[in-house]
């Protein structure tokens, strides 16, 4: 099949960044990057499954997607998309710099970024504990915690044995499962269900991607990177693309619909 | 069989002085072929662990009544079985032995694209492992390797939450190797190896890494809303709380479908290698044979429908699914033809390897063409979930990637061993095989045309004769797995030195040492030619020159 011949030696040096396997930096380049998108392909692939889901659902559902929607906390959704709109921009001018070389800069965006996903996910956290809060019968989640305050009508939208959705009418009948004949079967609950299971998968990814960035913030402290490589936060930077533009997608699924 | 000894230095050997060391150059490795052997070894165990399952099965099975075990029992060990064979075994079998040894082999690389990643997926595939061993420890799982909810979700009381946190561990085990192929593939080739020089080992390999990081996390998340809904009650497949179960089913075939294909594509992959080395030819159609892999894979992701004829889904869905079930019927049928023109006027030495290759093409014609009835919606109705569809996918997948895998280890072994197997008894294991197999799975379909359904411990007496036959041969099927193991043991002291090239095949991996050295190659081999390519007249020649006792 072949013929074994002299290979040219290596004639250039190269940093200690190459690995064994690989013959060139822009080998060892391209490959991480096409790793990276491959596995991004599994990611949109993961969630996929929770949007088939979803369309199935929604189909079937329609009148319970509409009132339940209405129920979720849009404003803050809409800052959270500002915000991880924005660490997309930072985690592009980080990659901007590193391409550059200006390590400062490098740096400031990073940290940007990562204070950003922070903030995202404390909004989020704040957005769930709301509906938590509303399940042990506390009007938010500080009153949840300093035990005050007590909600009037009962409303709990955590999916879940204690789930009642609040009907029209008020629910004057109150207490768990009061209303179970009517919303047990009606596909609000899937919908919390979907909304839960798809944003927290979401933040799960959230919270590794924050890994990964303080990881590149680590090595771009160490002096690891040059103009001549920079993938790590190239392909960190993919990444964190990524779990921006499932939320892109997520949020008007969940919030606008 | 120019050398006399193996080689000074190669992946086998090392440095470490004391134990703890060499432990740890083998747990710790980034090295593909050593990472390979870590697999055939822990793949090997699951083998048997799922064999030894499947032994409890078809023990109970031999009469009619239950007196072995309760049916409860039997639900968990046919249950075992079918999880440890099908995650544990059959996905992971060539991709993750045959594949991380030989990718980088034969594309003339030093080693995978990502290292490390390819241990990591080791670990994983450990750590799904013990995982679905814990849950079987503790009472086993009686829910069939399908999951199906609702009984999955919300009435099985087995370790149903453990076994799927396993299996859901292993898929990403599965993933990182697909990736790790997939960029390996692309970027790493030797100079002058283009895409169409490439072996169809690499080719089918290929296809197969693409449906596992495009098809495992589907079944990743179908699994884990399984365990969501476990856990915290809530109902995404349960229709009292407005789900639906089938939802599971779609997302589940969607990926259990292809993942017949992660079984039988690489398989396919093999039996081209070990077709054209032992008839002396140039594969016919070399092309067709590359782009039936990439048809099949593609095919694969559009017939999931076809488990579920009977399950509610709307009969126009069905034709559609049916209609696609039947084009992929044209891809294999490619590859069949192709072999068998491959072997027509080569010169054929019946080797063990071979044996295996040509077990395998009647194996799979016979599963594949019953895997068409069963496409067929009016046969599949009255056959659904009956011992006919046992045997067909045991004829596909046993008979498919089992015979492909052991065709493909006695094929590698001196590459990766440095020794030699024993011919006489390679050869006797591999008839052992493939008549205790047809023994084993022939009377299922019979019983599955005659109405006995799968998963049942007791039937009546009039099936008893045919159950009997099949635990038969299903014994000979044991000895013919254990042989193998004996002489491939102690071929590890006693085996003939085998050289680097003992079968005079093509390909990049015959032309390094055998065992090969840690980075593989001394110098990056350049590619000049096609796969494959034998001389015209090789075969010819190779037949003159054929005496009793001849090599091949």
């Amino acid at each position: 099949m072949a013929t074994i011949t002299h290979e040219e030696a290596h004639t250039h040096t190269h940093g200690p960044e190459l690995q064994h396997q690989f013959e060139t930096p822009e080998q060892q380049k391209e490959a991480a990057t096409l790793g990276m998108w491959a596995f991004l392909v599994t990611e949109i692939m993961l969630f996929g499954g929770i949007f088939m889901a979803y369309i199935a659902y929604r189909w079937a559902f329609p009148e319970a997607w509409e009132e339940a929607a209405a129920m979720l906390n849009t404003p803050l959704a809409t800052v959270n998309t500002v915000v991880l709109l924005v660490s997309s921009l930072t985690v592009a001018l980080a990659v901007n710099a590193a391409e550059e070389g200006k390590k400062r800069r490098l740096i400031t965006m990073l940290v940007l970024t990562i204070v950003l996903g922070l903030t995202f996910l404390v909004i989020k956290g704040y957005e769930y504990s709301e509906k938590f809060a509303h399940c042990a019968g506390a009007k938010d989640p500080i009153s949840w915690i300093t035990g005050s305050d007590l909600h009037e009508s009962h409303e709990c939208l955590v999916p879940g044995r204690g789930f009642h959705f609040p009907d029209e009418h008020g629910s004057a009948s109150g207490g768990h499962g009061a209303a179970k004949t009517v919303t047990m079967q009606s596909g609000h609950q899937l919908f919390f269900l979907l909304y839960f299971s798809a944003t927290g998968l979401h933040a799960i990814h959230m919270i590794i991607g924050l890994g990964v960035m303080t990881t590149i913030l680590v090595m771009a402290l160490r002096d690891r990177f040059s103009p001549t490589y920079f993938t790590p936060v190239e392909i960190g930077g993919l990444y964190w693309h990524l779990i921006d533009i499932i939320w892109v997608f997520l949020f008007p699924l969940f919030y606008l619909v | 069989m120019s050398t006399l000894s193996l080689p000074q230095t190669s992946y086998i050997h090392d440095r470490s002085r004391t134990f703890a060391e060499w432990l740890k150059s083998w747990l710790l490795t980034v090295d593909h072929k050593r990472i390979a052997i870590l697999y055939l070894l822990s793949i090997n165990f699951f083998f048997l662990l799922g064999g030894l399952a499947a032994t409890l099965v078809r023990v109970e099975l031999i009469t009619p009544q239950g007196d072995l075990m309760s049916s409860d029992v039997y639900n968990r060990a046919f249950t075992l079985h079918g999880i440890i064979m099908v995650f544990f075994f059959l996905i992971p079998a060539i991709p993750a032995v045959l594949g991380n040894f030989l990718v980088p082999l034969m594309i003339g690389a030093r080693d995978l694209a990502f290292p490390r990643l390819n241990l990591l997926s080791w670990y994983l595939y450990m750590i799904g492992g013990v995982f679905a061993l814990i849950a079987s420890v503790f009472g086993g799982v009686d829910t069939g390797w399908t999951f199906y909810t609702p009984f999955s979700s919300t009435y099985s009381n087995s370790n149903v939450v453990m076994t799927i946190t396993g299996a859901f561990i292993m898929g990403f085990s599965s993933i990182l190797t697909g990736l790790n192929f997939i960029v390996t593939i692309h970027k790493m080739r030797a100079p002058g190896l283009t895409w169409f020089r490439l072996p169809l080992f690499i080719w089918a390999n290929y296809a197969t890494s693409i449906i596992q990081i495009l098809a495992t996390p589907v079944l990743g998340i179908a699994l884990l809303l399984v365990v969501v809904e476990r856990l915290w009650g809530v109902g995404i497949y349960d229709p009292a709380l407005g789900g639906d179960p089938l939802l599971f089913q779609h997302l589940f075939w969607f990926y259990s479908h292809p993942a017949v294909y992660i079984m039988i594509l690489p398989a396919m992959g093999v039996i081209s290698e070990l077709i054209s080395t032992f008839s002396r030819k140039r594969i016919f159609g070399y092309e067709f044979i590359a782009f039936s892999s990439l048809a099949i894979a593609i095919l694969g992701f559009l017939v999931w429908g076809h488990h579920m004829f009977v399950s509610s889904q709307s009969v126009y869905a069905g034709l559609i699914f049916s209609f696609i079930t039947m084009l992929v019927a044209i891809p294999s049928a490619i590859k069949v033809f192709n072999w068998t023109a491959t072997l027509y006027k080569g010169s054929i030495s019946y080797r063990t390897p071979m044996l295996y290759a040509l077990g395998f093409i009647g194996l799979f014609v016979i599963g594949g063409l019953t895997g068409i009835f069963l496409g067929v919606t009016a046969i599949d109705l009255h056959v659904t979930d009956t011992y006919f569809v046992v045997a067909h996918f045991h004829y596909v997948m046993v008979g498919g990637t089992i015979m492909a895998y052991l065709g493909g280890i006695h094929f590698w072994w001196p590459k990766m061993t440095g020794r030699m197997y024993n011919e006489i008894w390679g050869s006797i294991a591999a008839l052992i095989i493939f008549v205790g197999f047809n023994m084993t799975f022939f009377p299922q379909f019979i019983l599955g045309y005659l109405g006995m359904p799968r998963r049942y411990h007791v039937y009546p007496p009039e099936f008893q004769v045919l159950h009997v036959m099949s635990t038969a041969g299903a014994s000979i099927l044991a000895i013919g797995f254990i042989v193998p193991l004996i002489y491939l043991g102690i071929s590890l002291w006693k085996g003939a030195i085998a050289g680097n090239n003992p079968w005079g095949a093509t390909g990049l991996e015959w032309k390094t040492s055998s065992p090969p050295p840690t980075f593989n190659f001394d110098k990056t081999p350049i590619v000049t030619e096609e796969a494959y390519a034998y001389p015209p007249e090789a075969a010819e020649r190779d037949a003159a020159a054929w005496r009793p006792g001849s090599p091949l």
